[in-house]
């Protein structure tokens, strides 16, 4: 399969969230993908606003099935939540089960007055009624195969396509 | 001889101690931690890790304060909490420490917080609960206390992050102190360098130096050019008598003064487990001054038992950490 | 009726013998050793091919718990156990309740072995009243109902001036005085040597010097005084060599140490292992291969079981709040031939220091097959493993350190007055 190029859809979607924004407007990136795109839509837009990164491991309904990550990583929102116009940035998005957690986690910081789902590539598959309203490509993949986002020492991002057989 | 802390796969099952523990499963308490530090200061100060989980601290010897930091972690994330005092009910009424374990197993709890005055009880203890359930050291006797002593190297970490290139003095009664033992495992174990312990002979226990530490005997040598100083409680009890003729005395030689403080480095943190004994262990002006820590030790220490008890309650659902 | 026991390797110290020969019984006595008496026809043959027969064991010391401790054992249980474990003889410290200050209870207690007839017990009288280290006890009457030592079991004499003048008094008859020696104020409250465990496990330790400070000034008053003093359970590498100058110097001193210290130290507690809870306590490497070595060099005379039998409610609990002790009838014999294997000595030295040694020390006539004597006898398999498990031990104390683990040695019978008390299935 021909997957696209990350760096097309980054751009595409960084154009999708300046037509958002609004005064009140804050970015929160989901680690790691997530923050990673959050600091490049930054970059690009130049504009002075609030950001922040979740981790959401905190709040995960599979805990019971997995227990805790073996490396969370510190959620931090350094703004006041209350009132703002929340982009929400992800990388892929599949059963929904993240943004759950996540926006459980940001209603404990405080009531926002919205939240809109960004992500690079919609997978298919979502399990809740949540949909992302900013995406980059939508690509449809069978449950076996995986969808990884990395980005090298120079912030270049690439996706890589595991196909699980077992 | 297996570590009875450890599961079949490696896997932290009961926090007894920090002696014998993989510098790994050290390393990922305190990572998780860092996760926990940021809790309490949202509008919600809970996460629903732990919800439908009923942890239930069980003191066989008083201590509001240790009961309270246990309590305050377990319910930020969203467990249920069922204290027992025994030390005041049961145990005086002949029930042997087993019976008490007993009736709590039959109440359905998932993880014991103990506090017990012999050191090994809390061992004992994990011996005998089945496998579900998770025990937590919260100090027994003169053993270990080993969620103080990570808080303490958590501590040490946010303000001295290069652990490879330290030096950190405890002072005082190490003779009695199950926090000198879990701080100085610790230490070791994350690779610091040099540990020191600076008491009276009176106060050290046989053959300290096979813990991995230098002893001194003084203050001005002892204190020179650390960067971190542990300074240990001194109980009443042992103030006057065979082991130290007077408080005063103490102070005199092994309290922290501004004076001796000057001995470290100019940037040392003081660090206490509390409560502090002021102008026995350490003077206020220290125990208040800019380069005590002693107050974030406190609420690091509500995030590292938050952190150990997601990590053993992890564990016990079948995986992850 | 008349015994034949034959093809067996025989041991018998006393007597210099290491070899195979025939014995022959008659009206429980030694009628013959390697050549038919006269007239002499078997009623019963023990074919003890491929075993060892040597004297019955003698344990100079075996806690019988009666009385006042029966929840713990019982004089029945105990001496089962003590006859599947080939001993024949044994000493008991005073330390029951009531202590055996009195001459009514020491009757009592051989009245009551007599009728069991499973081995011979020999009483140690309490040196003071109540063991509280004050009054002396009558010793005079007490050797009379049988007493044939005199013992502060595990309580101190802290009164140097009590401890001297029953060192004169029992010198002026000629008794024997046995003490286990530990300084009572170092030792307080302690559970474990004090050391590099007992510092990590955060337990109250007892210094080497306790004991090393105790034997001291026993052996100094046992000089000036000229009393015969036998030290109970040495435990540190100080000790023995105080025993050996001082018996080089001609004091008169005997020493003994448990089965259990000759093989395991303070290493042996681990996590908090209660049944590693023993007194004195378990100490460093370098005091065991002391002892090991004192045993061999003569410095120490006897292995006993230390026999101690703890109920597992008493057992049950942390280490420190743990009741001290082992079962050990039943281990006597293993463990003292594993002493013999480690350290390269013979199955001949390891026997004398479990029958004609600590005979000698307790003054009674057991512990050797010569013509005329007693015929109390152990035959045993020196190689034969077995494995050490609660259900089977006969002692009513199921709790020893060496629970589960194999060992060599096993008695195939015991003799008493030559008559089979025990037999192995």
């Amino acid at each position: 399969m021909q997957l696209p190029n990350p760096e097309t859809l980054l751009a595409e979607i960084t154009a999708k969230i300046q037509a958002q924004l609004q005064p009140n407007s804050a970015l929160v990136g989901i680690h790691s993908g997530g923050v990673w795109l959050m600091q490049r839509v930054l970059e690009s837009i130049r504009q002075d606003i609030p950001f922040g990164m979740l981790d959401a491991a905190l709040y995960r309904d599979d805990y019971a099935r997995r227990g805790l990550k073996t490396e969370p990583k510190p959620s931090n929102i350094p703004f006041d939540v209350q009132d703002k116009h929340i982009i929400l940035i992800d990388d892929i998005f599949y059963t929904g089960r993240t943004t759950r957690a996540a926006m459980n986690e940001l209603f404990d910081y405080g009531r926002p007055a919205s939240i809109t789902l960004a992500v690079l590539i919609n997978r298919g598959g979502g399990e809740l009624p949540i949909a992302p309203q900013i995406v980059g490509a939508n690509i449809a993949l069978k449950p076996n195969q995986s969808l990884q986002l990395s980005q090298d020492t120079k912030d270049k991002l690439y996706l890589t396509l595991e196909a699980n057989d077992a | 001889m297996h570590n009875p802390q450890l599961d079949a796969n490696g896997k932290l099952k009961h926090l007894l101690t920090i002696e014998g523990l993989p510098k790994k499963i050290l390393t990922q308490i305190l990572d998780s931690a860092e996760s926990f530090v940021g809790v309490a200061e949202r509008d919600i100060k809970k996460v629903p890790l732990l919800r439908g989980k009923t942890v239930c601290n069980i003191f066989f010897e008083n201590s509001t304060r240790t009961r309270t930091t246990f309590e305050i972690a377990a319910k930020r994330l969203s467990a249920d909490v069922i204290n027992l005092n025994v030390g005041t009910s049961s145990q005086s009424k002949g029930e042997t420490i087993l019976d008490t374990v007993d009736n709590l197993i039959a109440m359905h709890a998932d993880m014991f917080v103990v506090r017990h005055g012999q050191s090994g009880a809390v061992h004992f203890i994990a011996q005998h609960v089945p496998d579900n359930i998770s025990v937590i050291n919260a100090g027994d006797g003169r053993h270990a206390h080993p969620t103080q002593g990570l808080l303490d190297v958590f501590t040490v970490r946010r303000y001295k992050p290069d652990m490879h290139n330290l030096r950190v003095a405890l002072v005082g009664d190490v003779l009695h102190s199950r926090v000198a033992r879990s701080e100085i495992h610790a230490l070791t174990t994350l690779g610091v360098p040099e540990v020191r312990v600076i008491a009276p002979k009176t106060l050290l226990p046989a053959g300290v130096e096979k813990l991995g530490v230098q002893v001194f005997h003084d203050m001005k040598t002892g204190l020179k050019d650390v960067d971190v100083i542990m300074m240990l409680r001194l109980q009443n009890e042992r103030m006057t008598g065979a082991l130290l003729p007077s408080a005063q005395e103490y102070f005199k030689t092994f309290g922290l003064t501004q004076e001796k403080l000057s001995y470290a480095k100019p940037d040392a943190i003081v660090m206490h487990p509390g409560p502090m004994n002021r102008g026995v262990e350490i003077e206020s002006h220290v125990a208040d001054g800019s380069q005590s820590v002693i107050l974030p030790q406190v609420t690091y220490g509500i995030a590292v038992r938050m952190a150990v008890m997601a990590i053993l309650a992890g564990r016990q659902a079948g995986g992850g950490a | 009726m008349k015994i034949h026991i034959k093809n067996g390797h025989l041991i018998d110290p006393k007597n210099k013998i290491d070899t195979k020969r025939d014995v022959y019984i008659a009206a429980g006595k030694i009628a013959g050793i390697g050549s038919v008496p006269d007239g002499f026809v078997a009623n019963q043959t023990i074919d003890a091919t491929g075993l060892v027969v040597a004297p019955g064991f003698v344990d100079l010391s075996a806690r019988l718990r009666e009385p006042g401790f029966e929840h713990k054992a019982t004089l029945k249980s105990e001496l089962l156990a003590a006859a599947a474990g080939g001993i024949t003889s044994l000493a008991c410290p005073p330390d029951t309740d009531p202590v055996l200050d009195e001459p009514g209870l020491v009757e009592m207690l051989k009245h009551r072995a007599k009728q069991l007839n499973l081995a011979h017990v020999y009483p140690l009288g309490a040196l003071t009243r109540q063991l509280e280290g004050k009054l002396l006890t009558e010793m005079c009457e007490l050797t009379e109902a049988g007493c044939v030592g005199f013992s502060q079991a595990d309580m101190a004499i802290t009164d140097t001036q009590v401890l001297w003048r029953a060192f004169e008094y029992a010198a002026t008859f000629g008794y024997t005085i046995f003490l286990r020696a530990e300084d009572y104020y170092l030792a307080k409250d302690g559970v474990a040597h004090d050391g590099e465990i007992a510092s990590r496990l955060g337990l109250k330790g007892i210094p080497a010097a306790a004991e090393s400070l105790a034997i001291a000034s026993i052996l100094r008053i046992a000089h000036e005084t000229s009393t015969r003093v036998h030290l109970c359970r040495l435990s540190t590498a100080e000790g023995v060599e105080l025993v050996r100058t001082a018996k080089k110097q001609g004091v008169q001193v005997s020493a003994d140490v448990s089965a259990q210290h000759c093989h395991l130290t303070d290493h042996d507690v681990g996590y908090f292992n209660a049944q590693a809870n023993l007194k004195p306590p378990l100490r460093s490497p370098r005091d065991k291969a002391a002892l090991c070595q004192g045993l061999k060099d003569g410095t120490i005379d006897a292995i006993c079981s230390d026999h101690t039998p703890v109920d597992d409610d008493a057992k049950l609990l942390p280490f420190a709040e743990a009741e001290a002790g082992a079962t050990g009838l039943e281990l006597l014999l293993p463990l003292t031939l594993k002493w013999a294997t480690d350290n390269k000595s013979t199955s001949f030295d390891a026997i004398a220091k479990i029958t004609s040694q600590p005979a000698n020390i307790l003054g009674i006539s057991g512990g050797h097959l010569s013509l005329n004597a007693d015929a109390d006898i152990a035959i045993f398999n020196a190689s034969q493993e077995w494995k050490v498990d609660a259900n089977q031990l006969k002692s009513q104390g199921k709790n020893t350190p060496f629970l589960g683990l194999t060992l060599a040695g096993r008695v195939q019978y015991t003799l008493l007055h030559g008559q089979i008390t025990y037999q192995n299935s």
